[in-house]
């Protein structure tokens, strides 16, 4: 409870107290009135000045000015019949001011708990680091601590930036960064990111990034800053509480002044007016919009915290809510579907020796980061003497010119060889197939495939389960390959030997702007493809900032079965926004009519107000489970 | 220039009322209030004064919310 809260407590229980109390006193007239603002006033005071400083700053449709009127209308009404002779009921406007403040109270403490305990839940923050002084082990706070220092991470802490082991054998547990509940086995020279927990060893690490650099970092602020982009169920609600303020407003004073004027003049029966100025202060009561506009981004921080909880980073509550409408997925096939690990399988047609053929290709892919390229590298099984290449030049998507040993190399794939007018063998095994010249001559080609991961099995049958009508894989891969990884996997569509800004052309064929398209890559060169996909979804992008960067939904780990996975959440979370809304707007069409008649009286106001936002509350709270 | 700053308010359409009051004061370029952190995120046009006009969006902020609290 925080400072406002206990205040509000005590007035709370004063009033309540003070309200009771009068209920035994016997006191008439002028006396009797007297006794019943001062409880009013403790309770309400600061409702009065929020309405009067509304209608000063010319926004006065607000809450405070609905309970204002509501409760000031009552004490005149009391007042009136006082005047009437009759015993002037104030119980009403106290206990009605009293009844919205206690609801007030536990809409703050509901939502500022629930705000905690999905915080916490998601908070993977290390409260400190161990770092080696002057051979004595001290406490620090994980800031202070600079790249280059050595820091030491016992069994049950939690790694606290990001670094290298330099001693020592562990198993960590990643489950709060990546939802993946399987022990990751680490010795002397792995990398580890912060946020995970060391289960069983002592390990040495020396940092490599600074706090603010580290993955927990990154995490924790890209999920804290998912709430501040706005879903459209968001904008609707806050518009239409804005709308919605002054016609409940217009439409209580309509149903105060009407019905007395024409039962006065048209029917000539006496106008009643208390009975139908009470109605229309019921009306004011019901109507507070507030468990509608809490219940909502509530519900959306749920499923952000859900989702984060299970390895699965979306950037905003908007993402959320397109991903949940998503109809078609695309996919990347090279490290998305298929595990991205290439590995040479053969090599046919060698004029000179093998080895010699994978050294050649290994030098000229030297300069590239692309599966294809690593993978010749290990073939290789050395460092590759940059030193000895040359001039490189790439072809986007169809290989590398490059001069080693003042030989020209060629090493790419068939397009590559025609573009040079050379003649190559064609090959008839599935894989990608590295088609290798030297000095304009055909000598060979190297065939590298990829394997189809485990979990793509079930991430594409959990996708056509979760109501996903179309799935397309794109490749720069050949058609071959392409055609035997659909089949396997049961793609609907697919296309090959795309080079990167082809790929971008298909997915925006694929877009047809009704049905969100969500594009799923691997981040390292679909930069461009994943920004422009209504939701663009990276994959095991640990430690990769522009993949974090470009995409809308970040999974930690490559297992592709986690998107079947989010789009779960993100249905289940706007099924419980629709919920909301509709329940809440049901519930309160329901009283106004019945306060409009003169069924519903204060106390079912009250209800309807206060009653409806913990409920709405609770049931967001559903999205976290 | 962009700043964040921690807030204090109870309800969450108070917290949407101060997001378009902090987005109407001059000085601003954008601003978004997350009511979830109680954060909100101010970016400054060029050549405002951040600290001259914070002041502003606070006293907005405190016209449509009197109980609003914005942590310089």
């Amino acid at each position: 409870m925080n400072k406002k809260q206990k205040k509000m407590l005590t007035r709370i229980i004063a009033a309540s107290v003070l309200l009771i109390a009068l209920h035994f006193v016997p006191i008439e007239g002028a006396a009797r009135f007297v006794a019943y603002i001062i409880p009013y006033y403790i309770i309400g005071n600061d409702i009065l000045r929020k309405a009067y400083k509304g209608i000063k700053n010319l926004k006065p449709f607000d809450e405070s000015l609905l309970m204002a009127v509501a409760t000031l209308g009552a004490i005149a009404l009391a007042l009136y019949n006082q005047s009437q002779g009759l015993s002037g009921d104030y119980v009403e406007a106290v206990a009605v001011m009293l009844f919205y403040q206690i609801g007030e109270f536990f809409q703050s403490m509901a939502v500022s708990k629930s705000r905690k305990n999905i915080a916490s839940l998601m908070d993977i923050r290390p409260d400190y680091a161990n770092i080696e002084l002057e051979g004595q082990i001290k406490k620090v706070d994980p800031k202070v601590v600079k790249p280059g220092d050595t820091i030491i991470v016992k069994a049950g802490e939690k790694v606290p930036l990001d670094g290298v082991v330099i001693e020592g054998n562990s198993s960590l547990n990643t489950s709060a960064l990546t939802g993946e509940s399987i022990p990751q086995k680490v010795c002397s020279g792995d990398e580890i990111i912060s946020g995970a927990i060391n289960l069983s060893g002592l390990l040495k690490v020396r940092v490599t990034k600074s706090f603010g650099d580290s993955t927990v970092s990154k995490i924790l602020e890209l999920v804290e800053n998912a709430s501040s982009r706005k879903s459209k169920s968001e904008n609707f609600i806050s518009k239409f509480a804005r709308i919605y303020t002054p016609i409940v407003v217009f439409s209580a004073l309509a149903l105060a002044i009407l019905p007395p004027i024409f039962r006065g003049l048209v029917l000539g029966l006496p106008a009643m007016w208390q009975i139908w100025v009470y109605r229309a202060l019921v009306f004011l009561v019901i109507s507070c919009p507030c468990a509608l506009v809490v219940s909502i981004p509530l519900s959306f921080f749920a499923g952000i915290g859900n989702a984060s909880r299970n390895g699965i980073l979306i950037k905003g509550s908007n993402y959320l809510e397109t991903l949940s409408n998503v109809k078609t997925v695309v996919f990347d096939k090279t490290g998305t579907l298929t595990q991205g690990v290439f590995e040479v399988n053969a090599i046919h047609h060698s004029k000179i020796e093998e080895e010699k053929l994978i050294e050649y290709a290994a030098l000229a892919e030297s300069a590239s980061s692309h599966p294809i390229a690593l993978s010749l590298k290990k073939a290789y099984g050395k460092e590759p003497d940059t030193t000895r290449v040359k001039d490189i030049q790439e072809y986007s998507g169809n290989g590398i010119c490059a001069k080693i040993d003042d030989l020209e190399i060629l090493a790419g794939n068939e397009k590559l060889m025609e573009k040079f007018g050379i003649e190559p063998i064609k090959c008839h095994s599935i894989g990608t197939i590295i088609h290798v010249a030297i000095n304009g001559e055909y000598t060979g080609h190297i065939v590298i495939s990829d394997v189809i991961k485990q979990d793509s099995f079930k991430a594409i049958d959990d996708l056509k389960k979760s109501g996903i009508k179309q799935i397309v894989m794109l490749t720069g891969d050949l058609k071959k390959v392409a055609q035997s990884v659909a089949q396997k996997l049961k793609i609907d569509k697919f296309y090959g030997e795309l080079l990167p800004d082809e790929k971008l052309n298909e997915l925006e064929k694929v877009i047809d702007g009704k049905n969100p398209v969500a594009f799923v890559g691997d981040g390292i060169n679909d930069a461009p493809v994943l920004t422009r996909a209504d939701i663009g979804i990276a994959m095991g992008a640990i430690g990769s900032d522009a993949a974090i960067e470009a995409a809308d939904v970040v999974l930690m780990d490559d297992n592709p079965a986690k998107i079947a996975q989010a789009i779960k959440i993100s249905q289940k979370c706007l099924k419980i926004v629709k919920e909301n809304i509709l329940f809440a707007l049901g519930i309160k069409v329901i009283c106004l009519i019945l306060g409009a008649v003169g069924i519903a009286n204060m106390w079912l106001a009250i209800f309807a107000d206060v009653g409806v936002m913990i409920l709405c509350i609770l049931n967001a709270l559903r999205v976290f489970i | 220039m962009k700043k964040t700053y921690e807030i204090e308010v109870d309800c969450a359409n108070c917290a949407n009322l101060m997001e378009e009051a902090a987005k109407r004061t001059s000085g601003v370029k954008s601003a978004a209030v997350n009511f979830m952190m109680q954060k909100m995120d101010v970016e400054f046009a060029d050549g405002a004064d951040p600290k001259a006009v914070i002041k502003e969006v606070i006293k907005n902020c405190k016209k449509v919310e009197e109980d609003c609290e914005i942590y310089e």
